[in-house]
């Protein structure tokens, strides 16, 4: 299905969040995550499920002022 | 002097508060800390591509500093952008604090007061510890510690344009209004002059970044400003003298030669 991940459409293949971090090579880095821009925690990322046209965002510590 | 800076309960010995943006290289960064002694340092969340570790080499930099984190929401234009942004820093870094920017204009990165408003009351709600980046309205100042923040952080000049002190008028009477809030000067310092000038109005700390990230020697830089920020304080301690507008000879004028008047 297609879904806009950090501002850009992709084609993927995840059903849940935590699957798509997996697919897109996340593994154990640190993000923090938000579909349809609601945060939603780590914990529950398993169960947040995904479907055509949603906005994920990824974010990850960076610098700043 | 024992005169520590308290921010939400927390006690500080430096009064210098440090951004990580911009700095040639991890290791300018990690040393433009030492040498500022800043005990506290912003940090951001951004987007960052699946495989890529620099987030978490990063996070491990800061870290190591030994410096408390307090996360922004920079680069947000709406209440819920700031609001979801510092929820998942409050997960990620595994700290209540935030730095709560709602950018209102492009060119000058001007807050925008009622979407700032809004997301603090909400992010008070929740249980964060909000230091708004905010203008000196003394207006905005009411609505943001009525909205539960507890620390206020207004700009002096346009984040990184260095311009230092545009309206002092406007941040010495926010000073005096709210005698008991701290009050941190955030965005638009450009030397270690103008952070001086802005702690002998008063203001408990500074928060910088370009002026020491783009110095061609950052960590000098820092420990200049760590400099100037004690001094300003020093002064503002010792009650500076009121200035006048003609001359008063600092010298008694009792006893001086050639005085015909002399008895």
């Amino acid at each position: 299905m297609q879904i806009r991940i950090n501002g850009e459409e992709r084609e993927v293949a995840a059903a849940t969040l935590e699957e798509l971090l997996a697919e897109l090579g996340y593994g154990d880095q640190l993000v923090g995550t938000a579909l349809n821009l609601d945060f939603v925690r780590a914990k529950d990322r398993a169960d947040a499920r995904l479907k055509q046209g949603d906005a994920v965002e990824i974010l990850a510590p960076k610098q700043g002022g | 002097m024992d005169d520590p800076l308290t921010l939400y309960g927390e006690k500080f010995a430096s009064r210098l508060l440090l951004g990580t943006a911009r700095y040639p290289s991890p290791a300018i960064l990690a040393d433009s800390i030492k040498a500022s002694g800043a005990e506290i340092v912003t940090i951001s969340l951004r987007r960052e591509a699946g495989g890529s570790r620099a987030g978490r080499s990063f996070w491990d930099l800061v870290r190591e500093s030994g410096a408390k984190v307090l996360p922004n929401t920079a680069g947000c234009r709406t209440a819920k952008e700031a609001i979801t942004t510092a929820q998942m820093a409050r997960e990620v870094f595994g700290c209540d604090w935030i730095k709560l920017e709602v950018i209102g204009d492009e060119d000058t990165l001007q807050p925008d007061p009622f979407g700032l408003v809004e997301a603090a009351r909400s992010l008070s709600a929740e249980g964060f510890r909000v230091f708004p980046y905010m203008t000196e309205d003394l207006v905005l100042a009411e609505k943001l510690l009525g909205a539960g923040c507890r620390v206020l952080m207004p700009w002096a000049a346009p984040i990184g344009s260095g311009r230092g002190l545009n309206n002092p008028y406007g941040l010495r009477a926010l000073r005096a209004r709210f005698p008991e809030a701290p009050l941190i000067v955030d965005a638009g310092i450009g030397a270690p002059s103008h952070a001086a000038a802005a702690m002998e109005l008063g203001y408990d700390a500074i928060l910088l970044n370009t002026a020491v990230a783009r110095a061609g020697d950052p960590a000098t830089m820092a420990r200049a400003f760590a400099l100037s920020i004690e001094a300003g304080r020093a002064a503002w301690l010792a009650e500076p003298m009121t200035p006048r507008d003609l001359a008063e000879p600092s010298t008694p004028l009792i006893g001086r030669a050639f005085d015909e008047g002399a008895a």
